[in-house]
């Protein structure tokens, strides 16, 4: 179980530093000067090179990564070329909406998609099957920005249950601020949860014919019993990786959903920080993204041994 | 007064029909054996009984279980018989258990569910019981998991979940098929026991005749979905009336003509393993300590001569089939030489292996999964053709494919065809023409024919003998059974714990074995000239 717990961390460290490399060397690539971005068409070339040496931009590429790497690590990911303030404001400022907003999406597609999943697999190829399946290919096949577009539609211009937009931060109260965040978690987990709900549900066909479901009934449980007890949990491993891989789409998902409903997330951030070249705010962000993503798999991983027995024991 | 009583039972899935008129009674106390070949229908009697058939099945007939109509029975009413008054036990151990509960929890779910006991009453009752089907606690405490056990024991906890509610009937659908002969002994014996314990009536499902024989009063033959036959067991196997259980009882028998036998040194060896050791890492118990290696195959040396037949008997993790894998190049020795044709094969490259694999080839013993079921047979059997210097044409392959298939007894239309549209006895011959086609001069052969039908069986052994007589293939023959070492050996080499203990002429061995490990296997072997016999001795 150590064994396997210290292997995993050690992955998931190593993908880290690697990712982080990657992200490094591509907006290096990038062409675009960011010292003469910051001083303006008008700037000379005296200046400009000042202002490099300033922001540590003639060092060599192995310094620069491992001050920017170190800075990473102690919170201090450099300040903003536009906002001129330090990144970690702007992402501390951004992150009580984004990850509010990624969290009940995640429990919403969740909450979703295993019963779908269970309720479907129960009745394989009945009618309520097919429904089902119906509904979450449509899931799989709307784009969430128009699912969004048509959620803003019915919820707020129609019935006006919920704000169109706009945030109104956490000052102004949690029902409020959830309320805003209601709609585009929706939009986000949707797709989501059809995705989620036909994985399980082939997971769940599949164990339901292994044998020891049989065994399980010729104990005498019912069927409703077996599939909680028995079938569930044998299911989650397939559940579990679709789960940690739709992390990623849905951070993705976010920058989009922000834009749609005028969030002010990491998603709108990192749009608005592409458009203005602002680069160290998109790698700061695309960091933090990164982190997100993989501490999320490192969690799946820790749960399959949770899950599963045979994990903890093996090597 | 029967406890299970079944008149008249046809079922059909769909518009196939699976039994017809069936008839079948248990008695308190009595032991009903339902013997029949695969598809005869005898799972889907006994899932008929506990009202588990598929979806699409529908039941005509009456079973009556202790008064209750069971084709009538809401599923409620089901449920509480099931695991209560009647109890089953399934033919896969491996597979039977849920893996991510322990087995204490397993046990124990039952006896909640019927009892509305707590959690400790439970948990002590399933102790009872899993110490009753001998798994004692200080080795199989109830928080062990089933990947922990072995075949043998999770068939116990099958059997302790059957049983630890003292259930009236209990139906075993083949439970010791996928366990080697010294388990199997043991877990009819403790049906035996449990029988006899709590007068419960057995209705045991088998194909093996001879088990059937040793262990049932009474017994039903099943064929297509019809009774061919019931009655007393003794009288019905001995007298053997009906066509059809001559025809099962000397297939169960059958031993294949083999006028010419060869003995060992003879000539040149073709094969020659000499201190052949293989170890694999161990289980690591520490993060700082080494794991010490388990030894699979310990300083083993044995020779086989062309055209000879040997059998490797032992028991389930003996290390049998580590030995055929490193015979076959599969796997690398950790020490000592394999000579093939005078060769070391031991240590050598793909390349350089390519002579050799040509001469030796392999024939596994699932016939279900060892062909790529999106591949037509042609493409299938000409596979090994690859390890021929040169690549024949289209047109010879075709000639090649067909004359193989044509030694195995099959024809050349058969070549277009895939894997599905052939039964399991078809399949293996499959198997046997893909490993013939190279003209091999070893094959090894993993448990052929366990997975066949008795009258199958027979035949695939008589296809093993003829290829043996014709075309001089010398047989390696990996088994745990013996009456398959009878048939088709002439020396068999007795396998325990990674060692060879015993070798000579097979039937020396077999009537007069010497060491522990092959007495164990010869008196657990099911022989059905014996158990006839006891049975008539039995009732004068």
């Amino acid at each position: 179980m150590t064994a396997y717990l210290l292997k995993r961390l050690i992955i998931a460290l190593a993908t880290l530093v690697l990712a982080s490399m990657v992200v490094f060397a591509v907006l290096e690539i990038i062409p675009g000067d960011p010292a003469r971005l910051m001083l303006g068409l008008n700037a000379s070339a005296d200046q400009v090179e000042v202002l490099r040496n300033q922001m540590g931009l003639n060092a060599p590429l192995a310094i620069r990564y491992l001050h920017w790497a170190g800075g990473l690590l102690s919170l201090d990911f450099g300040r903003s070329y536009t906002y001129s303030v330090p990144v970690i404001d702007l992402v501390r400022e951004r992150i009580v909406v984004s990850l509010p907003l990624a969290l009940i999406a995640l429990a919403l597609s969740t909450i979703i998609a295993i019963p779908v999943g269970l309720y479907s697999a129960s009745r394989r190829g009945r009618a309520g099957d097919a429904i089902a399946m119906g509904v979450t290919q449509f899931g799989v096949a709307v784009p969430n920005f128009w699912f969004a577009l048509m959620l803003i539609y019915l919820f707020a211009v129609w019935l006006r249950l919920v704000p169109a937009g706009g945030f109104p931060g956490w000052s102004a109260g949690v029902w409020p601020a959830l309320k805003s965040l209601l709609l585009p978690a929706v939009a986000l987990a949707l797709p989501q949860a059809a995705i989620l709900a036909r994985v399980a549900r082939s997971a769940l066909i599949e164990v339901l014919n292994e044998d020891y479901i049989r065994t399980a009934r010729a104990k005498g449980l019912p069927y409703r019993a077996v599939l909680w007890r028995h079938a569930l949990r044998n299911a989650m491993i397939p559940v579990l990786t679709i789960l940690g891989l739709q992390f990623a789409f849905l951070l993705a998902g976010t920058i989009i959903i922000e834009n749609v409903f005028y969030l002010p997330g990491l998603g709108r951030l990192v749009f608005q920080a592409i458009t203005q070249r602002d680069l160290i705010v998109v790698e700061s962000v695309v960091m933090l993204l990164v982190a997100a993503v993989i501490a999320v798999n490192l969690l799946v991983d820790l749960s399959y041994a949770v899950v599963d027995p045979r994990l903890r024991s093996r090597q | 007064m029967s406890l299970l009583e079944i008149e008249n039972l046809s079922l059909a899935i769909g518009d196939t029909p699976i039994l017809k008129g069936v008839e079948l009674s248990v008695a308190p106390g009595e032991v009903m054996g339902l013997v029949g070949e695969s598809g005869s229908g005898k799972s889907m009697t006994a899932l008929t009984v506990m009202q588990l058939l598929p979806f699409a099945a529908r039941a005509t007939g009456r079973v009556t279980f202790d008064g209750i109509d069971i084709l009538a029975a809401s599923e409620d009413q089901m449920c509480a018989l099931r695991g209560d008054d009647i109890g089953m036990v399934f033919q896969e151990p491996m597979t039977a258990l849920n893996p991510v509960k322990t087995i204490g929890e397993q046990v124990a779910e039952g006896i909640r569910w019927h009892t509305r006991s707590s959690r400790a009453e439970a948990e002590d009752r399933a102790r009872k019981m899993l110490d009753r089907v001998g798994l004692p606690a200080a080795l199989f405490p109830l928080s062990r998991y089933p990947h922990e056990l072995s075949g043998g024991q999770r068939q116990r906890v099958v059997i302790a979940i059957a049983c630890a509610l003292k259930p009236k009937l209990l139906i075993a659908d083949e439970p010791t098929t996928a366990l080697d002969v010294v388990l199997q002994a043991q877990i009819l014996d403790l049906l035996r026991d449990l029988v006899a314990e709590n007068r419960m009536g057995l209705l045991l499902i088998s194909h093996d005749l001879a088990v059937v024989t040793e262990m049932a009063d009474r017994i039903t033959i099943l064929r297509h979905g019809e009774v061919m036959e019931a009655g007393d067991t003794a009288r019905t196997l001995s007298e053997q009336l009906h066509p059809y259980t001559r025809q099962l009882a000397q297939a169960s028998m059958h031993v294949p003509a083999r006028p010419k036998t060869h003995a060992a040194g003879s000539a040149k060896p073709l094969l020659q393993v000499e201190g052949v050791t293989r170890d694999y890492p161990g289980r690591r118990m520490s993060l700082f300590k080494r794991a010490t290696p388990v030894r699979a195959v310990d300083d083993v040396s044995l020779s086989i001569a062309p055209g000879q037949s040997v059998a490797l008997v032992g028991r389930s993790g003996c290390g049998k089939s580590t030995l055929a894998r490193m015979i076959l190049a599969l796997d690398r020795s950790t020490s000592g030489t394999i000579r093939f044709r005078g060769e070391t094969i031991t240590g050598k490259s793909e390349t350089e292996l390519k002579p050799a694999r040509r001469d030796m080839q392999v024939v596994f013993q699932d016939p279900y999964g060892s062909f790529d079921p999106r591949q037509k047979v042609e493409k299938l059997v000409a596979e090994p053709l690859h390890v021929l210097d040169k690549k024949p044409a289209p047109a010879e392959r075709r000639e090649m494919v067909a004359h193989a298939l044509h030694e195995v007894g099959l024809g050349p239309r058969d070549m277009d065809k895939y894997p599905h549209e052939f039964s399991g006895g078809q399949r293996q011959r499959l198997s046997i023409a893909r490993a013939i086609i190279t003209r091999p001069k070893l094959v090894v052969a993993d448990e052929p024919v366990s997975a066949l039908d008795v009258s199958i069986r027979a035949q695939i052994l008589d296809l093993f003998a003829e290829l043996n007589q014709k075309l001089g293939i010398a047989y390696l023959f990996i088994t745990h059974d013996l009456t398959v070492a009878r048939a088709i050996t002439d020396e068999v080499l007795v396998m325990h714990d990674g060692r060879i203990v015993e070798r000579g002429m097979t039937s020396e061995v077999l009537d007069h074995p010497q060491s522990e490990a092959a007495k164990a296997l010869v008196a657990a072997a099911p022989d059905l000239h014996r158990a006839i016999a006891r049975r008539l001795q039995e009732q004068g």
